[in-house]
């Protein structure tokens, strides 16, 4: 029945509701987040309403953090605002990506309006559609994670007992196990998907376990594993276009 | 004890954080109006998704619960249901209610 769904084309109805259903997991990860960050907020003495604030401005977690990490301690605007664009350069290669996947004739206000909606798990599901990426698509796609986040953030910034710690840890994992759903089944039909799971992930350890790249951001770990893997995936496992025909 | 804040720079700093996320994630898919021909980059782009959620996966899954032990049969479980194309949201749930479960049961062990 997905397959199908995948296939069929200008329904935007249809487009939009498949959306909705692919973002139910991308928010309830981002309610555990946007919970400790909305906890991390009152915890320092910003208001709620700050918080919320930067949760529907940012939609980001880990750039996010670590602005507000950074107006805690009283940062400069202008480090405060170079943090944060390092840690969110990773944005840039999902957004040159997207590019390629929607309809070319796309009117730059919407293309505007999907941009603020890219985040790393937006993105990542967003990207195993069939064909191209539609507007409506990414719109029911964007909604639920939007109020996921921000709506996290309020509970965990006002009502900080709500929700208990043993529910709040048990959630915290429902992303990963997304981004698991949907790097596994492509990996085991196409042997380089295999390939770049394994040098990412790698990667990614190394970084994170050896003590000498200890200084490297979450955000440039990110943007060296997915540039190393990538990169050398695409010189050994070239990918045959056949989207000039349909495109 | 309460940290006294100066709004004006805190509303400053929130709007320049806003901009300089929004402004990567904007600029490629606004002004990239035509198809990549380059070959290597549009195998790089196809490939890289796969190595970002890896990334962001491995090893951070196993620090996102109270406690590794529940961290990796939420991981097992996940794998398994994946490897069996279960859609996304089962996937999720199914880690969730492992680490509930686990965290549970670990939780009436005398340690």
């Amino acid at each position: 029945m997905t397959s199908k769904i995948n296939e069929a084309n200008t329904d935007i109805k249809e487009d939009f509701f498949r959306g909705l259903h692919n973002g139910i997991p991308i928010c309830l990860g981002y309610v555990s987040v946007g919970f400790t960050f909305g906890m991390m907020c009152t915890e320092n003495g910003l208001s709620f309403l700050v918080a919320v604030l930067i949760s529907l401005t940012n939609l980001t977690s880990a750039g996010q953090f670590a602005g507000t990490a950074l107006i805690i301690s009283g940062g400069s605007l202008l480090e405060i605002g170079i943090t944060t664009f390092v840690i969110n350069l990773r944005y840039m290669l999902m957004s040159l990506s997207i590019s390629q996947k929607v309809d070319m004739a796309l009117s730059i206000p919407k293309r505007m309006l999907m941009s603020f909606g890219i985040t790393d798990e937006i993105f990542g599901v967003s990207m195993q559609t069939k064909g191209n990426i539609s507007f409506a698509y990414f719109m029911g796609l964007m909604i639920l994670p939007i109020l996921g986040w921000s709506g996290g953030t309020l509970i965990g910034a006002t009502a900080v007992s709500l929700l208990p710690d043993m529910v709040r840890s048990a959630l915290g994992i429902a992303i990963y196990g997304m981004f698991l759903a949907v790097i596994i089944p492509p990996a085991r039909t196409e042997r380089a998907v295999a390939w770049v799971i394994a040098i990412a992930a790698a990667i990614s350890c190394i970084l994170y376990y050896v003590p000498f790249f200890s200084g490297i951001s979450s955000g440039w770990m990110i943007i060296i594993c997915a540039v190393a893997a990538s990169s050398i995936a695409a010189v050994l496992w070239p990918v045959v276009d056949d989207e000039e025909a349909n495109a | 004890m309460e940290q006294m804040y100066n709004y004006g720079y805190v509303l400053t700093a929130v709007a320049v954080m806003a901009l300089v996320t929004y402004i990567p994630r904007m600029i490629p898919l606004t002004f990239m109006r035509k198809k990549i021909t380059s070959r290597f980059v549009r195998s790089f782009l196809y490939y890289m998704p796969y190595a970002v959620l890896t990334a962001m996966t491995l090893p951070a899954i196993l620090y996102s619960t109270s406690g590794m032990a529940s961290a990796v049969a939420g991981l097992i479980v996940a794998v398994i249901l994946a490897y069996r194309n279960r859609s996304l949201l089962t996937v999720a749930l199914g880690a969730v209610a492992a680490v509930f479960v686990v965290e549970r049961v670990l939780a009436f062990l005398p340690m």
